[in-house]
């Protein structure tokens, strides 16, 4: 087999697609957190803990109830989408005419308390949860082998994505949205419920999130700790990209995940902190973020 | 609007402290009141607790005071003060451990470590505002932590152990839970008086306006980002000293100090006592120590429990402890 800058390409290939596939949760979880915060400007520090909600539910859906990963992947996000519209109505919602810090300490202590509960319930030893049978094995491409069900994961998760981005740039709905975070009182005044619309953006965000936990559930073990320290990488990554742009989160989200594992073949010391490196320069070259407006 | 409406609303608690009479050293009478109380407390503490107790309480206080210097003063919220507590504790642990250094020389090491990052964290998250503050503090705190799981001289999971305490000066031995406890408490009234006039000075004056209308600030002259840097490495270095302290304490430096759980554990100790007031994060810590120490037995129902203290304090009791105190008493705490 032939080399490339002295790595051999299965090597190579197969960091690239662990990069893509850590890229696809920065993706999915930053496109979560900019939804949330364009309207309800509330930094969602839950969302690392909502992620883990949803691998769990996922695992629970299957070992309580016998329901299977395909059932799983609806389910779990609509479950979870529903306990963040509760959060929502009961708890942030008094918050909005207060600083936005607020809403960061609140959602932070949300987390902690999420975290406990599932810690105390299921211990922190991570419970396993089987590949679907269907997308078990793999495919040799030539240049690499790839995991049947890792290619699903970042197709899949860049078709989320996509679908998001046509949902929030090109529809009606969308345009409500993108309305009411310029100016939800003249949106209100032509009658739109925005109160409703907030609540449902929230739950959205959350289920986004869930959703990357079911997909991340057969990759790495369901824990109570998974999101919690995912959460804080995808802020650095919320910060590099800015949250000005749907389609920045996506492409910062899959880019960043791609050079962390470019990363991991050439100076596997530096991959866990080459995003926190990246985020420290674009504050100094760009500090709005690649595809944020300046404040 | 809405931001600037809470500001006015913060304000009103801090205010009146320009108006409070005047009493000895031009300090109010009843913060006098207060400081000399706290420190016959502190005094004859040691002899009805358990002094390593009450050394991590003085530890924590610290701390806390050092981040509601930048929160509650500079209205500046960092998720990351763990890089500072934590790596001031590894660096004066390894410096009396592995270089032999005298307690004081291992805390001002330490110490300065703290100022450093402070600098360079500090220099770069100040160029952005609110919540993209808050979150790059967090991610390079985050970066400490990392960093401090694969550095060989952190010892990774099991930390910096059996750091020695020495002998202060070379003289007097630390060893004694009793003398070590009368450093630590010299070391954090030092801290906490020097907090107290950076807070009273001409500069937390400017401080306090930047913090209540950075626009209009810039619009008077004042370079507002100097002064924003400026409390951002004060802080630090005060969080660094409370740190390299504890390191001295317990004996020991570990990832725990670094982690970001820690720097949520301040922003609690600071939301809880009263942010912005000058004895409510002392009292936060005393609260939030204490009921790690007497309820440890309950495992992660700790976690459980400081989530809950997060949640209710924001939704009902933002003054915290010591401002629903200063209001009932109309005093400025």
């Amino acid at each position: 087999m032939f080399e490339l800058l002295g790595i051999p390409p299965q090597a190579l290939f197969g960091q690239l697609l662990l990069g893509l596939i850590n890229g696809s949760f920065y993706a999915l979880l930053s496109l979560g957190l900019a939804v949330i915060f364009g309207l309800l400007n509330i930094i969602n520090f839950t969302h690392g803990a909502q992620y883990m909600m949803g691998a769990f539910v996922a695992w629970m859906l299957l070992n309580y109830l016998g329901i299977n990963y395909w059932a799983a992947l609806v389910l779990a996000p609509v479950i979870v989408g529903i306990t963040g519209v509760i959060i929502e109505r009961l708890l942030i919602s008094r918050l909005y005419h207060l600083d936005h810090l607020y809403g960061l300490l609140l959602t932070f202590g949300l987390a902690l308390v999420i975290q406990g509960l599932f810690r105390n319930e299921y211990g922190i030893s991570g419970l396993p949860y089987q590949i679907p049978p269907q997308l078990s094995g793999g495919m040799n491409l030539g240049f690499m082998f790839l995991p049947n069900y890792r290619g699903w994961v970042v197709a899949v998760s860049l078709v989320v994505c996509l679908a998001t981005w046509f949902v929030i740039e090109k529809t009606r709905l969308g345009a409500y949205l993108r309305a009411a975070t310029e100016n939800p009182t003249l949106v209100g005044a032509f009658g739109i419920n925005v109160p409703r619309l907030i609540t449902l953006t929230y739950g959205f965000g959350v289920a986004l999130a869930a959703f990357a936990g079911v997909l991340a559930a057969p990759i790495y073990s369901v824990n109570p700790n998974m999101g919690a320290d995912l959460i804080i990488v995808v802020f650095a990554v919320v910060v590099i990209g800015g949250m000005g742009s749907i389609l920045g989160s996506i492409i910062t989200g899959f880019g960043l995940g791609l050079i962390e594992g470019l990363t991991r073949v050439f100076y596997p010391e530096g991959s866990a902190v080459v995003i926190f490196v990246i985020m420290a320069i674009v504050l100094l070259v760009k500090p709005a973020g690649l595809f944020g407006r300046a404040a | 609007m809405m931001a600037a409406e809470t500001r006015n609303a913060r304000t009103e608690v801090a205010a009146p402290a320009l108006t409070a009479p005047a009493g000895a050293m031009g300090m109010p009478r009843h913060h006098l009141l207060i400081f000399v109380g706290l420190l016959a407390l502190g005094l004859i503490g040691p002899f009805v607790l358990y002094p390593v107790f009450l050394m991590k309480v003085m530890c924590f206080a610290l701390f806390a005071c050092a981040f509601n210097l930048l929160l509650g003063y500079g209205g500046l919220l960092s998720f990351g003060h763990a890089a500072y507590f934590g790596s001031a504790s590894y660096v004066s642990a390894y410096a009396a451990k592995a270089w032999g250094l005298t307690p004081e020389l291992a805390i001002l090491l330490g110490t300065a470590t703290a100022a450093v990052l402070g600098l360079v964290f500090g220099a770069l998250a100040i160029r952005r505002q609110g919540i993209y503050f808050a979150m790059v503090t967090l991610a390079f705190a985050q970066m400490v932590y990392f960093f401090s799981v694969q550095a060989p001289f952190t010892g990774g999971e099991d930390g910096i152990q059996s750091v020695p305490r020495g002998h202060l000066f070379g003289l007097i031995d630390l060893g004694p839970d009793r003398s070590l406890y009368f450093l630590v408490l010299a070391i954090t009234f030092f801290g906490l008086l020097l907090i107290y006039r950076i807070i009273h000075s001409p500069f937390g004056q400017v401080l306090k306006a930047i913090r209540d209308n950075e626009p209009r600030s810039v619009s008077l002259g004042y370079r507002t980002n100097q002064y924003k840097l400026a409390v951002f490495v004060l802080s630090a270095t005060l969080a660094g000293l409370a740190g390299a302290t504890k390191a001295l304490v317990f004996q020991l430096a570990s990832l725990t100090d670094v982690y970001w759980t820690m720097s949520g554990e301040v922003v609690l100790m600071t939301l809880l006592g009263g942010m912005g007031t000058v004895f409510g994060p002392i009292v936060g810590a005393a609260v939030v120590v204490g009921m790690q120490n007497y309820l440890a037995t309950l495992g992660a129902w700790v976690t459980i429990i400081q989530g809950v203290i997060f949640v209710v304090s924001v939704l009902l009791f933002r003054e915290g402890i010591i401002g629903v105190l200063g209001r009932w008493l109309k005093k400025p705490l």
